[in-house]
């Protein structure tokens, strides 16, 4: 399924009933060098746009929400070595975790690629 | 330069301690705690000691060496005599005051106390303070926990507390530490929480609604009064972070605008030592409805003027030792003393005075992403800049080199590319003129020569250093 986004540059694609997270490239682009991510526990049930876990760069360090409620399944822990993964591949590489997605509907609620492109558009 | 472990040499030393004539015992110590080998001390004469630490500090960046508009933190000088003012009570043991017929011993830091939180309460507009804390944070924290006393007491169990996004980290940090989840309201055009965001957040199930104002961008919300109503409507209470109080002092009083708890960092506003440089302090304030859930104990004022210490059973408990950083609020009283009303209200004027300078002289040169009258700072964008490949980090190292220290950035997070400047009132004219022109050379070599800031510092004892990978490969241990 394709990806979609959310207002806080999260995002998610949905296989089944699994939905991989991961923040967008113009976030990694945005915070520059990643230098700490801070992986949900597995089996962590979180709320959408809850806060899911944490990223740290040279210049801030911002939590990430959860583009959909659910559980978390997998963590992507090569991260824990190589948070710079996230700059070099934040929406394929770089992925953050796993859920178990408890509702697909909620992907309503959030921006298809062109419509995230358009936001982040406007933003600058 | 080398470390003082390498200039050990083998028996030197700097004093010679005669032999022990008593027998050497060992104290009853367990055998896994005791040292069997002498400690690994450097071995050095006194006047190796000295001659290296003298050159140490001359690498040292302080304010008492260099112009340092580190934003957010006010760095602004202290005078020195206040030193010489805590000093005089150096030799008074804190527990004094604690111990039967010690009161009477103590009279005079007992009475510094308790004017010094009455200097508190009128500076903010509050009914009561403690000094107990000892830091903003913990400031902050003391005065989250007073606020669920107080719903506590009233049967309620409210779960939120709004913050806006420009808050500094602690806010939420002290509200989730005390229980509540945070919620959080973006910042509106006009550079301040979006008014009617926070009113559709407002509900019976939040406690507290925490405000910075002047908030981190350097401006006066002219909503306080409104956002206080909002939340007192809904029974939530207000909370006041005073980390800027430095911009407003004499000209309004968080208290009479609708405030209920406020802390105040005596380091920021008050002329205390910074950070690092001493023990801090973040006295809390309350409006009535608050004090009886105040830390224990309190110095009261008896009616023949004597003063003593009692206990605030129904408060929060302790949450310091004794009275908080004593020698501290020697320091602030001494310096609130001394400058009096009409001093305090010149120092908030020339603050304000001095970020606004900053601001219309640099503004040529660098965005200013909220263009209008600002408090004690002012934020600048180094975005025109990035597009030529240069950034706020870069800028910031090239001021290094020609002496400044460099302004905050990359803070607050709702400005990309932000230089966030705060002068201080004890700055002059001619300092700030110096400091423009190198800030308008530094945008020149942006467009004419970007690698002289790219190279930058190359005037420091190490260059460039690699922030990255000093945080990818952390090593905190010595070795």
């Amino acid at each position: 399924m394709a990806k979609h986004y959310t207002r806080e540059h999260e995002w998610v694609s949905v296989s089944g009933t699994v939905a991989t997270v991961g923040i967008s490239d113009h976030a990694a682009h945005e915070l520059g060098d990643i230098t700490f991510v801070e992986l949900p526990q597995a089996g962590k049930s979180v709320k959408q746009f809850d806060i899911l876990a944490a990223i740290e760069s040279v210049k801030a360090a911002s939590d990430i929400y959860s583009p959909l409620s659910g559980k978390v399944i997998e963590v992507n822990s090569r991260l824990d070595d190589a948070p710079e993964l996230v700059n070099q591949s934040a929406e394929d590489a770089g992925w953050i975790c796993k859920l178990e997605a408890s509702d697909l509907g909620e992907v309503g609620a959030l921006m298809d690629e062109a419509a995230y492109q358009e936001f982040v558009q406007g933003l600058v | 330069m080398e470390l003082i472990y390498e200039k050990s040499v083998p028996g030197r030393t700097g004093v010679r301690i005669p032999v022990a004539d008593i027998p050497r015992t060992t104290g009853g110590f367990p055998a896994g705690l005791r040292r069997f080998e002498p400690a690994a001390f450097p071995e050095v004469s006194e006047l190796d000691l000295v001659r290296h630490y003298t050159n140490l500090s001359r690498r040292n960046f302080s304010v008492d060496t260099n112009f340092y508009p580190l934003g957010s933190c006010t760095m602004k000088y202290n005078a020195k005599v206040m030193e010489n003012a805590a000093a005089l009570f150096a030799g008074c043991h804190p527990v004094v005051a604690l111990l039967p017929g010690g009161e009477k011993l103590v009279q005079g830091p007992l009475s510094l106390v308790w004017e010094l939180e009455r200097q508190l309460a009128e500076i903010t507009g509050m009914d009561e303070v403690t000094t107990q804390p000892l830091a903003g944070a913990h400031g902050e924290m003391t005065g989250i926990m007073l606020i669920a006393a107080y719903h506590k007491a009233r049967g309620q169990k409210r779960k939120y507390v709004i913050v806006p996004d420009s808050s500094h980290g602690t806010n939420p940090a002290s509200a989730a530490m005390a229980g509540y989840e945070i919620v959080t309201i973006p910042t509106a055009p006009y550079g301040d929480m979006d008014l009617d965001a926070y009113r559709a957040a407002m509900n019976d199930q939040v406690a507290a609604v925490m405000m910075t104002c002047p908030n981190t961008l350097g401006l006066f919300n002219p909503y306080i009064a409104e956002i206080c109503r909002i939340a007192h409507e809904a029974g939530a209470l207000t909370y006041y972070d005073g980390a800027n109080l430095n911009a407003i002092l004499g000209k309004v009083r968080p208290g009479d605008v609708g405030f209920d708890v406020i802390h105040v960092n005596l380091h920021k506003t008050f002329g205390t030592p910074h950070g690092g440089g001493g023990p801090g302090s973040g006295p809390v304030g309350v409006r009535a409805g608050l004090i009886p859930y105040l830390p224990t104990p309190r110095v009261v004022k008896k009616d023949d003027g004597s003063f003593a210490v009692e206990a605030h059973p129904e408060g929060i408990g302790r949450v310091s030792d004794f009275f908080g950083n004593f020698g501290i609020m020697v320091r602030a009283f001494g310096y609130i003393t001394l400058l009096g009303r009409e001093g305090l209200i010149e120092v908030s004027e020339q603050a304000v005075l001095n970020a606004n300078y900053l601001m219309a002289r640099l503004k040529e040169e660098y965005d200013l992403p909220f263009d209008q009258t600002c408090m004690h700072e002012c934020v600048f964008s180094a975005a025109r800049q990035a597009k030529e490949g240069i950034h706020a980090i870069d800028i910031a190292k090239y001021l290094i080199d020609r002496g400044f220290h460099p302004p905050t950035v990359y803070f607050p997070l709702n400005v990309k590319e932000a230089i966030m400047i705060e002068p201080t009132e004890t700055e002059s004219k001619q300092t700030l003129d110096s400091f423009i022109a190198v800030m308008i050379e530094a945008a020149r070599c942006a467009k004419e020569s970007p690698q002289e800031l790219k190279d930058a510092p190359i005037t420091t004892p190490v260059g460039r250093l690699d922030e990255t990978r000093a945080a990818r490969a952390l090593q905190v241990c010595c070795e």
